[in-house]
């Protein structure tokens, strides 16, 4: 199998931000019920992390479960094993009206590291990026200028990000260019 | 510039997350149905100068559709909730009664 | 003259003298100065000339509302033109150019606009759009360009850059005058997240100026601690040279931050644009002084009472040796005060009242100042400067008095409050009889998402003109906003004042001489007389009048002006001022910059560009790029010195003959999945989907409810449970949304997921007679016509890869479409180059996939279709299920205008000389129309050289046209010849398929 290249091939910048690339990950796109206790189980097999609630990210060492929508989670996991998770998903939801796939190749995951990432994202952000407004273990779905993207925290200083794989230099790009202005100074720094 | 919550995700949304999708609760009316009929699906639509009730799209969010009870004149926003419904919820459409006695929606007051 | 003080100037360092030019002559003032405070110190009171007369002007105002002294700032990159002296502040090298004037300042050849200013009247432009026309093109728009227009626009692009930030608080307070620290204080100490955004570079506002006493101590001192006690919060964040720009629904504002306007380095962002989401919004945005109307009141040196006692106080500035005063109130007394204190000479105080009375007054008469009273200046004497003035009584018609040799005027006609920000959004006005002012109404305030009023206005701009009330109103203006409840508000010690007389006009009766020269619009170049023509004329809305007469419509959007131009409105018109109403305030306050508009959206990042997983390989190998939607998708790969037509020809010739690969990775590609997917599919489609078998392809047509096309493609059923939709490459996400919206919103009942994988996959599409030998090379799946028929698809793996395939064809030739996850894609792809060398492989572009299947008759959403073409029209009719009982769009369908036979239908078109017909070209029918135009009967839809033909094919609708083979019809080119082209079937070539099908 040849070697799987991610959208923006390992790109990085350094600054008081860093952003930076994380690589091929693998994803999987759930739609079924999420009150059921064999999705929440598997989910949590595959992702190696909890399972969230409304608007949760769930983050563990070698995984996450990131809440979509009240019908859907992105279960994220190594990029090699994204395929085998999606069989274990398939089959512990065999006979439930259920969506599983692998959807690896469909985003980039973006990582920002510096304790002003918040000010960062909110040149580009509509949501409230204030601490109180946006912890560790929310995730959120918004807007980065003009594209999609999704946000959580990993820690008060670090951060991921998905958009979509067509998009994912517009957004680098949007990243760097705000991490390289100085800070703004409105929001308590952690 | 509005904010809406979504009803799902429980966020307070910027407008700018949203698009819009014109009056809820819409009947459809397919074949079989006579032109008056078609015609008032696809054309006529509630133009209140007060509260009207309105599709909503958390389209960068969680991609769902919900409703919201809005003023056109002042704004105000009564309420969102999912649009997977027929007509708004009970609780309301008594809410908009206490704060807009008179007030007419379509059949609704 | 104009000249600095030897001592003074509380915002002036004495010890740092700053060097700048204006029109390239090298002037000094000192750190602290605005640009305006500066050239005034340096003795230059002539700043620029004025719009239609290009009269001589000096500065008028001391901040954001001044009309005159608008600059070029800046140089190549940084230049910006109409920038307020007043507002920008001074920093070493600065430069600065006046406006409006040629060939000098000082000598303009359009002053003699001036001597043509009875030709120049209110509605000028209006009135001159109608009579001679031919005067219209060689006369009167030279002359109009000639003397339209503000500064020159920049030559180069902008050198900076810009940024937005979203900030959510509690409490957005806008201006950082006393008021503004005082709702800050109140709305910090209970808790709530506070902005304070204050437009100028310091802060406390006037009232330093105006020697307020507040806690028992000099005002100065009470911003000092305030400012100490906000800083130490750390839920206030405090903001110089920001201004609250405007104000929107559900407490959204606009703030304008200045970055680096103020320094001579200008790295990093020059502004941003602060989105900002508040709870609430406190306006402390203070007043604004009216100048009165007086004949030659734009003289140079003629300036408003508070700005001259700003410039005094402030920078050590002196705008004259003998200030006179002229006023109908008290306040500008304190400017007599300010003068005497500072040793200058002050002739007389001119008030237009009776028996101006109170300790204002005593003060200034116990100065040694005379007090002219029930007296109004009838002219200001001089030309490029104030040389004296004429006094009149108030009551009569301006028979002179007497006259009084001075070098400066400082006038005041009261206050208004800046009631913009409240405006914005919909808060409503109430006029102030007792002080001659609009001022916000409390009970019709914009209202939020709760219900409630979100905009509180607070002090001066609420209408509380005292110090002693500004802090209580403000203080209690940010408790409130702050949810809390007041507490003690600021004390300030109070002096007492007379009552405003409500003059407009000095005279009273001026006689039209002197109206003509009474100014109320300094920028536009609007008089009294104006303004009185238009009511003369009939234009009696304010809003007309405005528009007629230009008043209020430059750049500071009337500040100085509105008021007076309504008061002189409603006298012409002899109603009363709230009759007549205002004009409305939009935003934003003053202008702000298009780059912090657009923010960082430029350059690179001016919009999303989508890029394919191949996009690299593209850009690396010569492609020419063509946008659809926000992708960049290859129109051809062109080699060495081709032109696109020859690299495209060369494109098909070799597709067609050997081997071709397309990147379809822009296609959009969604799953329908669930018990009820294929029940959905059937709904979603014309034709009949649910009995596609698994393994299988279908072509597709989906229609609005309407009953237009709106997207096609083939869709490929994965298993019993599972589709695979193709779309079109602009269409994926319309298209999810809108099987997310019916089943969201119709029939959320329906066991039904979707999802959108676009993005997922690459797509590569093989295609030419080799394209099967190539895939065999690559190895890995039988890919025969056996195992592999035409419209089946396969999963399996190539050159390694995962991979499903799909055998279908928008070229008529052999050809398949190869998925593989977009990661893998360039891999794929680069195998393909590789193995393909010994078949000639070439990989082509849309250009040639849009000929290719135009030669084959197959339809393009988008070219075919526009929004208001049905199935039905296409020739497409095989493709919608006479057995369902509905589909999204069949209702539609039904109406009789769609149903109609007379409905234009999809046709063939060769032109008899092999010309290519002109793209949306119309063919002519007998007679004309109405219009006396020529009817019509068909028109291009698609049009190409086929170069598998050599000739023109194109594809069009023409009325019966299926029933019309062989018929020539007549297409017009814009040139007015004609071309003629014979209505044939729409497939060019290989009609029976036997290219594809091997």
């Amino acid at each position: 199998m040849s070697e799987v290249v991610s959208a923006l091939h390992g790109r990085r910048t350094e600054g008081s931000v860093a952003v930076r690339d994380t690589g091929p990950r693998g994803m999987i796109q759930v739609r079924g019920d999420l009150g059921a206790e064999a999705l929440q189980s598997v989910c949590r097999e595959v992702a190696g992390s909890g399972f969230p609630g409304q608007g949760g990210a769930e983050v563990s060492d070698q995984g996450a479960v990131l809440w979509m929508s009240p019908d859907e989670v992105l279960v994220l996991t190594a990029r090699d094993r994204a395929a085998e998770g999606v069989t274990r998903i398939g089959a512990a939801l065999a006979g439930t009206h259920h969506l599983a796939v692998d959807v690896s190749d469909a985003r980039a995951v973006i990582a920002l590291e510096g304790a002003g990432l918040r000010e960062v994202l909110a040149r580009l952000t509509p949501a409230n990026m204030h601490p109180e407004a946006f912890r560790p273990g929310q995730m959120r779905r918004t807007r980065l200028a003009q594209v999609a993207a999704g946000i959580w925290l990993t820690s008060e200083t670090s951060a991921e990000l998905i958009c979509f794989r067509s998009v994912a230099d517009y957004v680098f790009d949007l990243l760097a260019n705000a991490a390289a202005s100085p800070a703004v100074g409105h929001l308590p720094v952690a | 510039m509005l904010t809406l919550q979504c009803p799902y995700c429980g966020v307070q949304c910027d407008e700018t997350e949203l698009s819009p999708g014109g009056e809820a609760h819409l009947t459809r009316f397919g074949p079989g149905s006579d032109d008056t009929e078609f015609e008032q699906y696809l054309f006529l639509r509630e133009n209140p100068r007060g509260v009207h009730f309105e599709r909503w799209r958390h389209a960068y969010g969680c991609g769902k559709w919900f409703h919201a009870a809005r003023c056109t004149m002042t704004l105000e926003v009564f309420g969102t909730y999912p649009a997977q419904v027929t007509e708004p919820p009970a609780d309301l459409i008594e809410k908009i009664r206490e704060k807009r006695p008179g007030w007419r929606w379509r059949d609704l007051a | 003259m104009s000249t600095r003080l030897a001592t003074g100037g509380r915002l002036i360092d004495r010890g740092a003298r700053v060097e700048f030019t204006f029109n390239g002559k090298r002037l000094s003032g000192y750190a602290g100065d605005t640009l305006a405070s500066a050239m005034l110190g340096a003795g230059q009171t002539l700043m620029g000339r004025s719009f239609k007369y290009h009269r001589p002007r000096g500065v008028v105002a001391s901040g954001a509302e001044e009309p005159n002294a608008l600059m070029g700032i800046g140089t190549d990159g940084h230049f910006e033109p109409n920038q307020r002296a007043t507002t920008q502040e001074l920093f070493p090298g600065l430069t600065a150019r006046s406006q409006n004037h040629w060939p000098s300042l000082e000598f303009d050849v359009g002053g003699i606009n001036k001597h043509l200013s009875r030709f120049l009247p209110a509605g000028f432009y209006y009135k001159m759009f109608i009579h001679p026309r031919p005067f219209w093109k060689h006369v009167y728009e030279p002359f109009i360009r000639q003397s339209a227009g503000l500064g020159a626009a920049p030559r180069d692009r902008d050198a900076d850059t810009y940024e937005h930030y979203y900030a959510h608080v509690d409490v957005l307070i806008a201006g950082g005058g006393i008021a503004g620290l005082a709702a800050a204080l109140a709305a910090g100490r209970a808790g709530a997240k506070v902005l304070l955004v204050e437009q100028a570079g310091h802060w406390g506002g006037r009232a330093p100026v105006d020697g307020a006493v507040i806690d028992g101590k000099p005002a100065e001192a009470w911003i000092k601690d305030a400012v100490q006690t906000l800083e130490d919060m750390d839920n206030v964040d405090l903001r110089l040279r920001c201004m609250a720009a405007g104000v929107y629904d559900h407490g959204y504002a606009l703030c304008y931050e200045r970055l680096t306007d103020h320094l001579a380095d200008k790295a990093g962002p020059r502004h941003r644009l602060w989105r900002v989401r508040a709870g609430r919004i406190v306006t402390a945005t203070g007043a604004i002084e009216r100048p009165l109307s007086f004949a030659g009141n734009d003289i140079p040196g003629v300036m408003l009472a508070s700005a001259v006692r700003d410039y005094v106080v402030n920078w050590a500035v002196s705008p004259g040796d003998r200030t006179v005063v002229v006023t109908n109130n008290d306040d500008a007394y304190r400017t007599a005060i300010a003068l005497k204190k500072a040793g200058l000479e002050v002739p007389a105080v001119i008030d237009a009242r009776a028996a101006p009375e109170g300790p204002l007054v005593e003060e200034v008469k116990s100065l040694g100042v005379k007090v002219l009273s029930g007296k109004a200046i009838a002219k200001v004497k001089g030309r490029k400067f104030v040389t004296g003035v004429a006094i009149a009584a108030q009551a009569g018609e301006g028979a002179v008095l007497e006259e009084i040799a001075c070098d400066a005027v400082a006038v005041s006609g009261g206050w208004s409050p800046v009631v913009h920000l409240w405006s914005h959004c919909g808060g409503k006005l109430t006029w102030d009889e007792a002080q001659a002012a609009f001022r916000p109404n409390p009970d019709k305030g914009p209202t939020g998402a709760d219900g409630a009023v979100f905009v509180i206005p607070a002090g001066a701009a609420n209408g509380e003109m005292a110090t002693s009330s500004v802090l209580s109103d403000a203080h209690a203006a940010g408790a409130k906003a702050a949810g809390a409840d007041a507490g003690d508000a600021p004390t300030a010690e109070v002096t007492a004042e007379g009552p405003i007389a409500p003059v407009w006009m000095m005279p009273q009766g001026a006689k039209p001489e002197l109206r003509a020269k009474a100014w109320l619009d300094y920028q536009n170049d609007v008089k009294v007389s104006d303004v009185q023509l238009a009511a003369r004329e009939g234009f009696e809305s304010v809003e007309h009048a405005k528009r007629y007469t230009t008043l209020g419509m430059a750049t500071d959007q009337g500040k100085l002006s509105n008021i007076n131009g309504l008061a002189t409105l409603a006298h012409a018109l002899g109603e009363d001022i709230p009759q007549v109403g205002t004009t409305t305030f939009r935003p934003p306050y003053t202008p702000i910059s298009m780059g912090s508009i657009a923010g960082e959206a430029r350059g690179a990042l001016f919009q999303p560009l989508r890029r394919s997983p191949l996009h690299g390989w593209h850009e690396a190998n010569g492609a020419d790029f063509e946008p659809v939607g926000h992708w960049r998708r290859p129109y051809t790969f062109k080699r060495g010195d081709e032109s696109r037509e020859q690299s495209v020809a060369r494109e098909i010739n070799n597709t067609r003959q050997g081997l071709g690969l397309l990147d379809a990775s822009t296609l959009g590609k969604i799953i329908v999945k669930g018990p009820d997917a294929g029940r959905f599919m059937d709904m979603l489609y014309t034709n009949m989907m649910s009995t596609l078998a698994p393994g299988k392809c279908r072509y597709g047509l989906m229609c609005s409810e309407n009953g237009f096309l709106m997207d096609d493609g083939v869709v490929a059923r994965l298993d019993e449970d599972t589709f695979l939709c193709h779309t079109t490459s602009g269409g994926a996400d319309r298209v999810h949304a809108h099987m997310e919206e019916w089943l969201q919103t119709e029939w959320w009942d329906w066991k039904v997921y979707t999802a959108n994988l676009t993005e997922q996959y690459a797509q590569i599409a093989v295609v030419g007679p080799k394209a099967r030998k190539v895939l065999e090379k690559l190895g890995g799946m039988d890919l025969s016509a056996e195992t592999l028929p035409f419209m089946g698809w396969a999963t399996g793996t190539l050159a390694g890869i995962p991979a499903r395939v799909f055998r279908i064809s928008f070229s008529g030739e052999l050809s398949f479409e190869v998925a593989v996850a977009a990661g893998q894609g360039l891999a794929l792809w680069e195998a393909l180059m590789e193995a393909g060398q010994e078949f000639g492989v070439m990989p082509y572009g849309t250009e040639a996939l849009h000929v290719m299947r135009a030669e084959k008759g197959f339809i393009m959403i988008g070219d075919e279709t526009e929004g208001t073409v049905i199935p039905q029209d296409l020739g497409l009719s095989w493709a919608i299920s006479k057995k369902k009982d509905d589909y999204i769009g069949k209702r539609g369908q039904e109406r009789e205008f769609l149903a109609s036979p007379d409905r234009w239908k999809l046709v063939g078109l060769q032109t008899l000389d092999g010309s290519v017909l002109p793209e949306g070209a119309y063919a002519v029918a007998e007679g004309t129309n109405a219009n006396g135009q020529r009817n019509t009967q068909g028109r291009v839809t698609s049009t190409y050289h086929s170069p598998t033909l050599d000739r023109g094919i194109a594809m069009g609708l023409v009325k019966d046209g299926p029933d019309r083979m062989g018929e020539v019809l007549t297409f017009p080119r814009v040139d007015g010849t004609g071309v003629e082209a014979r209505i044939v079937s729409p497939v060019f070539f290989d009609p029976e398929g036997e290219k594809q099908n091997v």
